[in-house]
C-alpha cells in the first residue's frame, strides 16, 4: 500500500504543473498585467506612470512566459509565469497582489468555514442515509410515495430559497436565531445553528435519493434475503447489513470532499455573514489578483488528489477484499 | 402553549445557544447593551487603510475617524465650510513670481509663480497609544507576545509634530507607496516629482536602505519644517483647492515610528501592516481589525479637545442638532463594523434593532417609504411606529451618459453632430428612468454641478434650455421637437441621408447581464423615440477602460463623486486638457472647447465670488448648448435611523461624521427587548406534526414486521 500510495503521490506533480499552466494562461487570456494594475489602483487620478510602477513593485513588469532579454535558463526564469509558480510547490504562496499573507489569511479564515461545513457534512450524511433506509423500509407504503414526493419538492427548490426562506422564517419571524454574524469559541453555536440547519435540509432531497439509489440496489442481493430468511427484522437488515454493504459508495462521495471542506460555501457565507474562505477565490478573481487565484487553485488542485487517495485508502479500511498495489 | 412544553423548547434553544445567556438572536454580547456603541456593517473589505492609499467611502468610514488632516469641513454649516481640525488656525497663503520675490495678496493670476501655505499645528496633541512608539519593540518583539494583536503590546505615545505631516507627504510621493493622488500632487507639490525620482534611485542604489532612513534622508524643496508646530508647503502657480486636499486623509500626519515598527517581517506575515492597523490621532483608534468579520473602533484616551459644534445651519437648532452643542467628542465609546455582504439580512436586523442605521436598497424600498398623492417622499406605518426617521440628501454626484466627442458620427464640434446630441438629449428621459430604476431617488441633472456645490443655479434660471421649456412650468421638450433637430442633423425619421441606411448607435457598458437587461431595453427604447437603432455593446471591465482610454467607445455611462465642494472638481470633467483619450485625464468624453477651457483656467483659482459665479454660468451655458453629456441625474441618497441614534445631519463632504454621532444605549435595549420576542408556538406546531406522522409509520412498521418474508 505504502508504495501505491508514493505512486499517487508522484503523480500529483504533473498535474499540478498542468493546472498552474492552465490557470495562468486562463487568467492572462482575460486580464494583462496593466488591467490588474488598474484594478488595484482605482479609476481616480491612475496614471500609467503608476500602473507601471505597481507592476514593478509586484513583478508584474517582466514578459509573460519567455524573457528574450536574458540568456540561458534566465530566459525561462525571469518571467511571471517562472517566478509565481516556484514558491507555490513549496508551498510558499506569498502575499496577495494588495499585499496580504494568503497562508495567514487562509489559516484565519478557514476555521468559520469548517464550523458550517463539518456540523453539515456530518448531521446531513446521517439524516441522508436515515430517511433513506427508512423510505426502503416502508418501501411500497404510502409514507414512501409521500417520502419521495417531498424529496423532489425539495430537489426542486433553489438553494437560495432555503436561506432566504430560513433567515426570514427562523430568524425574523420566530426570532430563535441571528440573522447573520459570526463569533469565535463557543459563541459561534448560535451563529452555526441556522446555515447548518437550512445546508441539511437543503441537501436533504437530493441525498436522500442518492442514498436511496445504493440501498435499493444493495437491498435486493442476495444476502438480504438470506438475513430475512433467517428471521432478522427489516429494520436489522437495513441499519446493520445493508448500511454497511453500501459503504464504498458513500465513502466516495464524502471522503473526496473532506479535504476541500475548509474552503467554505459562497452563498451560505455571503448570506450569513459567515468570515470563511467561501468568497475568497471569487472576490479574488473579480479583484484580478492573480496571487490568490493561482494559490487557491493549485490548493484545491491538490486537495482534490489527496481526496481522491484518501477515498482510496478508505476502501481498505471498509472492504477487506480491496487491496491497493 | 403549554408551560412544560414551552419550557422544553426554551430549554432546548438555550442549550443551542451555547449557554449564553443573551437573547436568542442577538448577534452581539449582551453584557455591551449599555454601552454607547454604534453598531454598523460594511459589504465589502476596505483595500487599504493606509491614508496614503486609501480613497474609497468604505475605506475612508474607518479611517476618517483614525486619522486626522490639518481641516475639516464644519459639520452642520451649509455651505460646505472648512475649519482646522489639527491646524491651529486657518493657513496664511503667499504668492510668489519666478524669481521668488513675494506678490501682494491680490497679485494677478498670472503673475503668480507659487503659492505658499504656512501652516500650524494645535499644540499638545498626541497619537494614540501604539507599541510603534516603543522604539524598542521596532528591534524585536517580546517571545511571550501571541502574535495576534498588537495591542497587547507594551503601548506609549507621543505628541504630534510637524514632521509627522512632512514625513507623511513624502509617503505620499514615494514610488513604493503608490498613493492615487502621487501623480496629481506632482502636478502641484514643488519638489514632489524630483523626491519621487531620487526614491527611486535610492532604492535601486541601497536596496537595503530602511524605508524610513530612506525617506527622511532627503528633503522635498517644497515642504519645509519651520519649528515643531509649523511648517510650509509651496504649490506651482495658484491652487485654491489644494486646502481641499489639506482636508482630506491623504494629509493626516503620520509617525515615522509607525513605518519602522510594520516592517518587522514577523508582523507582515501575520498580515500586520500599516496597511489595516493605523496609527492616528483621531477620536477613535482600530481596536479590532478582522475584515473577514468586524472592525472595531473605540474611543482614543489621548484624543485631544475636540467639542461638539455650538452654531450650524439656521434649522440646526429646530432639528435638534444642537441637543450636545459644547459637548467633549466622541460621543460614543465603540463603532463596530460587522461585514454583512447581503442586503435582506442587514435590513432584517436593522428592523429587529441591531443596526442603527440603514440605507434603503431597491428590494426594502416599498417596504420603507410610501409616497403621498403630492409626491412627498414618507415612510411607511410600519417604519412611523418604529420611530424610525427618514433623512434624504441629494448628493454631490453626478451620474452622467457621455458621448465621446472624438467619434464620427456623434461626436465633433459641426452643428450636425450638435444637434443630433441635443436630440438624443430630449429623447432620454431621465425623468422617467429615475422613476423605474432609481425608486424615484434622484434629481435630473440641468449642468455638471449638483445642487450644493458653488455655480448650480436651482429653479428656472438652472433649467437646460436645450432639453427643457419653462413656458408652462419645466417640461422636457417633445419628441417632435427632437426629431425636428435629428432631421436638421441629416437624419430625418432615424435615416441617415448621406448613405440612405438607417442611424445605428453604439453603447458600450460594463453592466450587461441579466441585472441590467431592463435599463438596457429602457435605453433602446428612448431611442426608439427617433427611429435610432442602438446596439448594446457589453463588455467586462478590463475592456471597457480600454476603449475609454484609447477613445473607442461612442456612448457610456459613468459617474464622480466630488473630492471637494468646489465647481472646479466638476468642470474639470470637461476640461479639455484632462481629455482621456489625449492626456489620459478624466474628460472621458473627450470634450474639447478653447472658450470653455479658457474660462475654465480663470475659474479654477477664483474665490467665489460673482464674478466666478457668472463664469459658471457661462461655461454651463456652452456645455449644455454642446451637449457632450446627457447630463443625466444626481442621485439621492435615503437614509432611515432609529430613534435613539442621534445628531445625524448629511453631510456630503464629511467622512469624520461618527464623533458627532450620539446613541441612547437604554432606549435601543428596551425596543430590541420589544421587537425581538422568540414565538415558539411554531415549533410545537412541528413537533405535533412530527407525532401524527409517527403513528401511521408505527402502524406500518408492525404490519411489516408482522408479514411474511415471501
Amino acid at each position: 500500500m505504502i508504495n501505491y500510495i508514493l505512486r499517487r503521490l508522484l503523480y500529483v506533480l504533473p498535474v499540478l504543473v498542468g493546472v498552474n499552466i492552465l490557470t495562468f494562461l486562463l487568467f492572462f487570456v482575460v486580464n494583462t498585467p496593466d488591467d490588474m494594475a488598474r484594478m488595484q489602483l482605482g479609476d481616480k487620478h491612475v496614471s500609467q506612470a503608476a500602473v507601471d510602477n505597481w507592476k514593478a513593485q509586484r513583478g508584474y513588469d517582466l514578459p509573460l512566459l519567455w524573457n528574450e532579454e536574458e540568456e540561458g535558463f534566465a530566459q525561462a526564469s525571469k518571467t511571471i509565469f517562472f517566478e509565481k509558480s516556484v514558491g507555490l510547490f513549496v508551498f510558499d504562496l506569498g502575499a496577495s497582489d494588495n499585499g496580504r499573507d494568503i497562508i495567514a489569511d487562509i489559516s484565519q479564515r478557514m476555521w468559520p468555514s469548517l464550523a458550517i461545513a463539518i456540523p453539515s457534512l456530518i448531521f446531513g450524511v446521517l439524516a441522508n442515509i436515515t430517511f433513506a433506509l427508512l423510505l426502503i423500509f416502508y418501501r411500497g407504503s404510502y409514507l414512501e410515495f409521500g417520502g419521495l414526493f417531498i424529496c423532489i419538492t425539495l430537489m426542486s427548490i433553489s438553494g437560495l430559497f432555503y436561506i432566504i426562506a430560513g433567515q426570514y422564517f427562523i430568524g425574523k419571524l420566530l426570532v430563535l436565531t441571528p440573522i447573520s454574524g459570526y463569533a469565535p469559541g463557543m459563541d459561534a453555536v448560535k451563529f452555526i445553528i441556522l446555515p447548518v440547519l437550512i445546508g441539511i435540509v437543503g441537501g436533504l432531497g437530493s441525498g436522500v435519493r442518492w442514498y436511496r439509489t445504493l440501498f435499493l440496489e444493495e437491498s435486493a442481493k442476495d444476502y438480504v434475503r438470506t438475513a430475512k430468511a433467517k428471521g432478522l427484522s427489516d429494520l436489522q437488515i437495513l441499519f446493520k447489513h445493508v448500511l454497511k454493504n453500501a459503504l464504498i459508495p458513500i465513502l466516495t462521495g464524502i471522503v473526496v470532499i473532506l479535504p476541500l471542506l475548509f474552503m467554505g460555501s459562497l452563498i451560505t457565507e455571503s448570506f450569513f455573514g459567515i468570515p470563511g474562505l467561501g468568497s475568497y477565490t471569487i472576490d479574488a478573481i473579480s479583484s484580478q489578483d492573480f496571487a490568490i487565484v493561482r494559490s487557491m487553485v493549485f490548493l484545491g488542485s491538490f486537495l482534490y488528489i489527496i481526496g481522491l487517495l484518501l477515498t482510496d485508502i478508505s476502501y481498505t479500511l471498509v472492504d477487506p477484499r480491496v487491496r491497493l498495489d | 402553549m403549554s408551560t412544560p412544553i414551552k419550557h422544553v423548547v426554551i430549554v432546548v434553544f438555550l442549550l443551542l445557544s451555547a449557554c449564553s445567556d443573551s437573547a436568542l438572536n442577538n448577534p452581539y454580547s449582551e453584557s455591551e447593551h449599555t454601552e454607547k456603541i454604534i453598531y454598523t456593517a460594511f459589504s465589502e473589505r476596505p483595500k487599504h487603510l493606509d491614508p496614503a492609499k486609501a480613497y474609497s467611502s468604505n475605506e475612508y468610514a474607518i479611517i476618517a475617524q483614525v486619522y486626522e488632516p490639518l481641516f475639516q469641513y464644519h459639520y452642520l454649516k451649509r455651505p460646505y465650510q472648512l475649519e482646522p481640525l489639527l491646524a491651529a488656525s486657518m493657513p496664511t497663503v503667499s504668492y510668489f513670481d519666478y524669481t521668488g520675490a513675494q506678490l501682494p495678496v491680490d497679485a494677478a493670476d498670472a503673475h503668480i509663480a507659487y503659492s505658499e501655505y504656512q501652516l500650524s499645528i494645535m499644540p499638545k496633541v498626541s497619537f494614540q497609544p501604539h507599541p510603534s512608539f516603543n522604539v524598542a519593540l521596532h528591534k524585536e518583539l517580546p517571545l511571550e507576545w501571541s502574535g495576534e494583536n498588537v495591542y497587547d503590546l507594551p503601548l506609549t505615545s507621543r505628541q504630534l509634530t510637524s514632521d509627522d505631516f512632512i514625513y507623511q507627504i513624502k509617503r505620499l510621493a514615494d514610488p513604493a507607496t503608490q498613493s492615487p493622488i502621487a501623480g496629481l500632487m506632482g502636478n502641484y507639490i514643488v519638489g514632489f516629482t524630483e523626491f519621487s525620482a531620487k526614491q527611486t534611485a535610492l532604492k535601486k542604489q541601497y536596496p537595503m536602505l530602511r524605508k524610513t532612513q530612506r525617506l527622511q534622508s532627503e528633503s522635498m524643496l517644497g515642504v519645509k519644517r519651520i519649528d515643531d508646530l509649523n511648517f510650509s508647503i509651496r504649490i506651482k502657480g495658484k491652487y485654491p483647492q489644494f486646502i481641499n486636499w489639506l482636508a482630506m486623509p491623504f494629509f493626516a500626519p503620520m509617525p515615522w515610528e509607525a513605518d519602522e515598527f510594520y516592517s518587522n517581517p514577523n508582523l507582515q506575515k501575520k498580515n500586520i501592516s500599516l496597511d489595516w492597523f493605523p496609527v492616528g490621532t483621531g477620536p477613535y483608534y482600530l481596536q479590532e481589525n478582522n475584515p473577514n468579520r468586524r472592525m472595531v473602533l473605540a474611543k482614543n484616551p489621548n484624543f485631544h479637545d475636540e467639542f461638539y459644534p455650538t452654531d450650524g445651519a439656521a434649522d440646526s437648532r429646530e432639528k435638534g442638532l444642537l441637543n450636545d452643542a459644547g459637548k467633549k467628542l466622541p460621543l460614543t465609546d465603540k463603532v463596530m463594523f460587522s461585514l454583512e455582504k447581503e442586503s435582506i439580512p442587514y435590513w432584517n436586523k436593522f428592523l429587529q434593532g441591531y443596526y442603527d442605521s440603514s440605507g434603503i436598497s431597491s428590494d426594502s424600498f416599498d417596504q420603507a417609504v410610501s409616497f403621498s398623492g403630492a409626491g412627498d417622499v414618507g415612510l411607511t406605518e410600519d417604519m412611523l411606529e418604529r420611530e424610525i426617521d427618514l433623512q434624504t440628501a441629494v448628493t454631490t454626484s453626478s451620474y452622467y451618459l457621455g458621448f465621446n466627442m472624438l467619434d464620427k458620427v456623434l461626436g465633433g464640434y459641426t452643428e450636425k453632430a450638435k444637434k443630433l446630441r441635443q436630440a438624443i438629449s430630449i429623447v432620454v428621459d431621465y425623468e422617467e428612468y429615475i422613476s423605474i430604476f432609481q425608486n424615484g431617488r434622484g434629481v435630473p441633472a440641468q449642468s455638471i454641478i449638483p445642487p450644493g456645490i458653488f455655480g448650480h443655479v436651482a429653479g428656472d434660471k438652472g433649467i437646460n434650455q436645450a432639453v427643457y421649456t419653462v413656458q408652462n412650468g419645466v417640461q422636457r421638450r417633445s419628441v417632435e421637437e427632437a426629431k425636428a433637430l435629428l432631421a436638421e442633423a441629416g437624419y430625418a425619421n432615424g435615416i441617415d441621408s448621406s448613405t440612405a441606411k438607417p442611424l445605428v448607435l453604439y453603447f458600450d457598458t460594463m453592466d450587461s447581464g441579466p441585472d441590467s437587461k431592463a435599463r438596457l431595453n429602457w435605453l433602446r427604447k428612448q431611442f426608439n423615440k427617433l427611429n435610432i437603432q442602438l446596439v448594446i455593446r457589453g463588455t467586462d471591465y478590463n475592456r471597457f477602460q480600454e476603449k475609454m482610454r484609447n477613445g473607442n467607445a461612442q456612448m457610456f455611462m459613468w459617474g464622480w463623486n466630488a473630492d471637494y465642494p468646489d465647481p472646479e472638481n466638476f468642470l474639470f470633467l470637461l476640461y479639455g486638457k484632462n481629455a482621456k483619450a489625449v492626456h489620459g485625464g478624466e474628460n472621458a468624453a473627450n470634450y474639447q472647447n478653447e472658450l470653455f477651457d479658457a474660462l475654465f483656467e480663470t475659474m479654477s483659482t477664483m474665490d467665489n465670488t460673482p464674478q466666478r459665479e457668472a463664469i459658471i454660468n457661462q461655461m454651463i451655458a456652452i456645455t449644455q448648448d454642446d451637449a457632450p453629456w446627457l447630463w443625466g441625474f444626481h442621485p439621492k441618497a435615503f437614509s432611515l435611523h432609529h430613534a435613539w441614534y442621534k445628531n445625524v445631519n448629511p453631510n456630503l463632504m464629511a467622512n469624520n461624521k461618527t464623533k458627532y454621532i450620539n446613541i441612547d444605549p437604554a432606549q435601543r435595549h428596551e425596543y430590541q427587548a420589544a421587537w425581538n420576542k422568540p414565538v415558539y408556538w411554531p415549533l410545537v406546531v412541528l413537533l405535533l406534526v412530527f407525532i401524527c406522522l409517527l403513528m401511521p409509520a408505527y402502524v406500518i412498521y408492525r404490519r411489516i414486521e408482522r408479514s411474511t418474508a415471501l
